[in-house]
């Protein structure tokens, strides 16, 4: 009975329910945390700075504290304790002590009777700057050595550099028939989401600290509010709201949470902050604005024999997820097609700009677009079909890569098999009049980070349940619904083992108090991990019940089945309890009925420093090709089609599903055409826009038809062989875009966001005979560390660093 | 976005009793039609009225009368919802229903007024930020500041001219008229603005716009062209009014072509309009009058697009309204 699948036909997964929260958030029932109000709160405003980079010499918040109604202040000092989301960098103070890093850096704390006086206190703090020079650019990050950012990191205000080779590149490369260079950018953006950020804290008169708060990550959340506020953890819970959209942006501790929370012990009364959406734009931890360089050596079809990957973050002036993010630059680019040897080298930058961190496909849609578009030029090059080229040189299902990421299955030749048929492909490609084009890409992505944040052993998901003797079944889990339907997925999978209704279940999440952990929502880890713990708590729950209901009927135990709320002998359906019955049957044996199922990710091939990002218990694929009009007079580029193949392994919701598709292609518009997390570098590194007026996302009116095709061949580390859908679909939409560009009007954007103007500079250059392409003309030299070198598994590497010796010998 | 600041409102029943109360606040009160445009600015405090006096219960401000014979008379609290759906409007006016029907979304023209829209704020990317923003760029030069952030060295406030209307009622030769406590006036819309982001309007603040009038046609044929990023919410950053009336002979007897959007005024691009007067319609004459046009626009970097390029659209967007009308003959 692996991954649930024991042969016997679905009655609840593969079927499209209904979420179990879509009446409550339809109605207006659902509370978000901003819609929560206790006796006596107060309300809480940080007051930012308005200066990018410097010291603060002073701080007089007496004016602020003597305004009436304000009932506290907090600086910097008051929360002297560092945090932060990876333990490689605990960089952040909840409000700055002694130097700002980027405007819209919070400086102090205010907590008052009503918003209004928050606010008017703010203008009554006095802040004395003495500014420092700024760093805005990748390049300046990677140059100005002083001042620092901060004191940490590899030098100067270069926060990391990493180094991987993967087999003898020289090797690799003499091997190609065909070698081409290019170089890309990828601007940064942000997650956008409808809800801004809001907590709520509450300071009890036991001294235990409750926080509300809208965060997709409970559990780090716990962690450092325990460490900054030096709590016992045990007095400390954190209880995850609804989210109203997240993608990435609520994984970090917040500083707006940490504020709260304290001003709530001082004041011993309730305090809320509601972010504005300027405040957002500051929180970010949005997509890192990447430079790269791709160097790639390919056979006469197409089959790569090398790839030498580099990139550059502009990290913005934090830490965040940032080294994870670096790293998964890095390392994806050889899930899709075989890539024999491999080197990647990554840089991450400080800069005075709010930070950059996981956005949904974190650290991957960068050097995906990167790739996918040279794979079409690689194409174009040779004279083949770019969709069949792809499809002849995919990775191998059940193998491990150079890296030492270890595959399970790959659906990417139907999920291309599909959509080239669907969208006329061979009649099409090449084939369309000037100005309409279409475009192929590829992708995959993680199903779940292999390992957590932080180091430990435990489990990365866990479930209870409890059934009671009304035959009510209440399943608790640390997991949080951002919106993706992670409630409704642990309902159906135990509604699935039991034979019960999915809306009988009562789902109690992302509560420290009531449930066990879960790592949280990022990394599309929820629906594989969380899934997986949810069938084995039912699993043991329906051993329970099968045993007493067995004894009732006296029937060989493996006759009893569960299904219609029935408990019931195979042999004759008619004999049997219903589900009450059988749990009451349960209890009376064996006492109160509750059981466990946790989830821990399998163990990675790769044992070198830097293995850590990139395994996943499974990889989910896609396949995209978009269809598009371009005004060569404007520049403008119309996205009419988006056909999308998704390999899903199984659909636990196909409706659900779709959903997640349609939303990554959406968001995937907005990241091609038109989404800019901009400063104004002359202009104190100011964001040009902290507004969902000028930040320009796309509107209903933008969306493109959307065919869908769900490719599903189960996965066994899936449950009931599911893998992800919440990332992978958005990966392939901005290179599919891009291609199909290239095929309307001839000209290269080597850049996202593909913006009219970049399309008409390309196609200007072109009439004028230049190249007829739009892109960075190279990459800052750069003196990277010595490389970590691993020998391939298929060359006989056992995912260790190799000895210096072994290396010499090779030479 | 911060909160809206106390204010008294007050709402008139008579435009008598409207004038007198402007009249009687004095410089700290505005009129406010649907508050589209003034409560978002409130609440970025680049306007801090103490009281504010709405226009939306005038009954005489709501009515549309006239035809295509005598020419259209709008009220000035008229829904723009109202203006796209008018069957008067759209016969004899269309222009005017079309580039209503390009105004932000449906929700904020159920809620945005015609006479809000030829009256809206001057929009720039340094001044239409919240208050924390603006204070980090120590404000500018519109509000609060000393500097204008788009053209440092420049005496004037370089704001956008962003209402789709404007430069369509400069191309009909609209006529505005306005109350006050010392009589009416109207004034031609050409007359009503002023190329200065801050002095935008010639109008003194007590004055209330109460109607528009659209005169007839009478064979006059008009477009309009928009440029934005998206095909709803987003003000113009390029707007192109071409109106012409064509002689039986096939020549163009008159011309008008204004641009919003790239100017603090719209900017009427007599030049293009010369191109076009005594020749028939054709490529060449098309091309000459475009080419104007791009001469002529000289957006500053203080909206979205780079601006650059949208200088660059200039050209096609007044090819592509010319190329309309001369296939609608």
């Amino acid at each position: 009975m692996k991954n649930g699948n024991n042969g016997k036909p679905l009655k609840v997964v593969g079927k499209p329910f209904r979420k179990v929260d879509a009446r409550a958030k339809c109605t207006g029932q659902t509370r978000f945390a901003d819609d929560i109000t206790l006796p006596r709160m107060l309300y809480a405003k940080l007051l930012r700075s308005h200066v990018p980079h410097a010291l603060i010499k002073s701080i007089d918040v007496s004016k602020a504290l003597a305004l009436p109604g304000v009932v506290a202040v907090i600086t910097g000092k008051d929360l002297p304790i560092a945090y932060g989301i990876l333990p490689v960098s605990q960089d952040e103070h909840a409000l700055c002590i002694d130097k700002v890093r980027f405007i819209g850096d919070p400086v102090a704390a205010i907590a008052a009777i009503d918003e209004d006086t928050a606010f008017a206190a703010m203008d009554l703090i006095a802040v004395e700057y003495q500014r420092l020079k700024t760093i805005s650019t990748i390049e300046e990050g990677l140059h100005i050595e002083e001042p620092r950012i901060h004191e940490y990191g590899d030098s100067g205000n270069v926060h990391k550099k990493v180094s991987l080779e993967f087999g003898d590149m020289d090797e690799g490369f003499a091997a190609a028939d065909h070698i081409r260079e290019d170089f890309f950018f990828y601007e940064g953006n942000t997650h956008l989401p409808i809800e801004q950020h809001a907590a709520l804290a509450h300071y009890d008169a036991d001294e235990k600290l409750t926080l509300w708060s809208s965060t997709q990550t409970p559990h780090y959340v716990h962690r450092a509010l325990a460490k900054v506020l030096e709590l016992a953890p045990t007095h400390v819970r954190i209880i995850a709201t609804p989210n109203g959209g997240g993608f990435g942006g609520k994984s970090d501790p917040f500083n707006h949470e940490v504020a709260v929370a304290k001003l709530a012990m001082i004041t011993g009364r309730p305090v809320k902050i509601t972010l504005t959406r300027e405040e957002v734009f500051y929180c970010h931890r949005g997509r890192h604005p990447v430079l790269m360089s791709i160097k790639t050596g390919v056979k006469k079809d197409g089959a790569i024999t090398a790839m030498h990957f580099r990139s550059f973050l502009d990290g913005g002036a934090y830490g965040s997820y940032g080294v994870a993010s670096t790293f998964y630059t890095g390392a994806l680019q050889t899930v899709t097609y075989t890539v024999p040897r491999y080197k990647f080298e990554g840089a991450r930058l400080f800069t005075n700009k709010p930070p950059c961190g996981p956005k949904r496909g974190h650290g991957t849609p960068q050097p995906r677009f990167a790739l996918e578009v040279q794979i079409d030029k690689i194409a174009d090059d040779l004279g083949l079909d770019p969709a069949k080229m792809r499809r002849n040189n995919l990775a191998a299902a059940h193998s491990v890569t150079a890296n030492y990421l270890r595959l399970g299955t790959i659906g990417l030749g139907e999920c291309i098999d599909k959509i080239v048929a669907a969208s006329d492909w061979q009649n099409k490609f090449k084939k369309l009049p000037y100005g309409k084009g279409i475009g192929i890409a590829c992708s995959s992505y993680l199903c779940g980070a292999g390992l957590p944040i932080y180091w430990n052993s435990m489990p990365h998901s866990g479930v209870q349940l409890r059934l009671d003797r009304q035959g009510g079944v209440c399943v608790m889990c640390g997991s949080t619904d951002i919106g993706q339907g992670s409630d409704s997925v642990l309902a159906y999978i135990v509604a699935e083992v039991l034979g019960i209704d999915p809306f009988d279940i009562r789902v109690i999440t992302a509560d420290t108090d009531l449930t066990p952990v879960d790592l949280g929502s990022y990394s599309s880890r929820v629906t594989l991990m969380t899934g997986n713990a949810a069938l084995q708590a039912a699993e043991r729950a329906r051993e329970l019940l099968t045993v007493a209901v067995a004894e009732k009927l006296q029937a060989p135990i493996e006759n009893i089945s569960f299904a219609e709320r029935r408990v019931f002998d195979v042999e004759n359906p008619e004999v049997g309890v219903t589900f009450a019955e059988a749990v009451v049957l349960a209890e009376s044996k064996f006492g109160t009925i509750g059981t466990v199922g946790s989830y821990s990710p399998p163990r990675s091939p790769g044992k070198f420093k830097g293995a850590g990002v990139g395994p996943s218990p499974a990889y989910s694929y896609s396949a995209a090709i978009a269809e598009v009009d371009v005004d060569a007079d404007t520049g403008i580029t119309t996205v009419e089609r988006i056909w999308i193949g998704h390999d899903i392994g199984r659909s636990i919701n196909p409706a659900l599903v779709m959903g997640q598709v349609e939303g990554g292609v959406y968001m995937g518009l907005g990241e091609v055409l038109m989404e800019e997390m901009v400063y104004r570098g002359n202009r104190n590194v100011v964001h040009k826009f902290p507004s969902m007026l000028e930040y320009k996302s796309p509107t209903t009116m933008e969306m493109c038809e959307v065919k869908t095709f769900l490719i599903e061949d189960p996965d066994p580390n899936g449950p009931f062989g599911a893998k992800e859908v919440g990332q992978g679909p958005l990966l392939p939409v901005m290179p599919a875009v891009v291609n199909a560009i290239y095929d309307a009007v001839g000209v290269r954007v080597d850049e996202v966001p593909a913006t009219p103007e970049k399309v008409l500079a390309a196609l200007r250059a072109k009439a004028q005979g230049k190249e007829g392409r739009y892109g960075p003309q190279g990459v800052p030299a750069t003196n990277w560390p010595e490389p970590l070198k691993v020998l391939p598994p298929a060359e006989g590497g056992d995912g260790r660093e190799m000895p210096r010796e072994a290396v010499h010998l090779r030479d | 976005m911060m909160r809206l600041p106390k204010f008294t409102y007050r709402v008139p029943k008579t435009i008598a009793d409207a004038v007198q109360m402007k009249a009687d606040c004095g410089d700290e009160s505005m009129f406010v039609a649907g508050g589209t445009d003034l409560y978002p600015n409130m609440k970025r405090r680049q306007q801090t009225p103490q009281t504010v006096i709405s226009v939306m219960r005038l009954a005489e401000l709501h009515s549309i009368s006239g035809d295509a014979e005598k020419g259209i008379t709008i009220g000035a609290s008229v829904l723009l919802t109202e203006v796209c759906d008018n069957p008067t409007i759209h016969h004899s006016h269309k222009v005017v229903a079309e580039a209503a029907h390009t105004i932000s979304t449906p929700l904020l023209r159920n809620m945005g007024t015609i006479g809000g829209n030829l009256l809206l704020d001057t929009r720039c990317n340094y001044y239409d930020q919240n208050y924390e923003w603006r204070k980090g760029i120590n404000f500018c030069l519109k509000k609060d500041g000393e500097v204008c952030w788009v053209a440092p060295g420049s005496a004037k406030c370089w704001a956008v001219q962003s209402s789709d209307l404007v430069p369509v009622m400069v191309a009909l030769g609209a006529q505005l008229k306005f109350v006050s406590t010392q009589g009416e006036r109207v004034v031609e819309a050409a007359e009503l603005y002023n190329d200065d982001g801050i002095n935008y309007l010639h109008k003194s603040p007590d004055e209330m716009l109460t109607e528009i009038y659209l005169p007839p046609m009478k064979g006059k044929r008009a477009v309009y062209k928009k440029l934005r990023r998206r095909g709803a919410f987003d003000f113009p950053v390029l707007g192109v009014a071409a109106m012409v009336e064509v002689a039986s002979d096939g020549t163009i007897a008159t011309a008008r072509i204004v641009l919003g959007g790239v100017a603090p005024a719209p900017i009427e691009v007599t030049d293009a309009e010369a191109a076009l007067v005594g020749q028939a319609f054709s490529q060449a004459t098309i091309e000459a009058a475009a080419e104007a046009c791009y001469i002529k626009a000289r957006p500053l970097d203080n909206t979205d697009f780079v601006m650059g390029w949208r200088k660059q659209m200039a050209r096609p967007f007044a090819r592509r309204a010319l190329v309309e009308l001369q296939s609608a003959l």
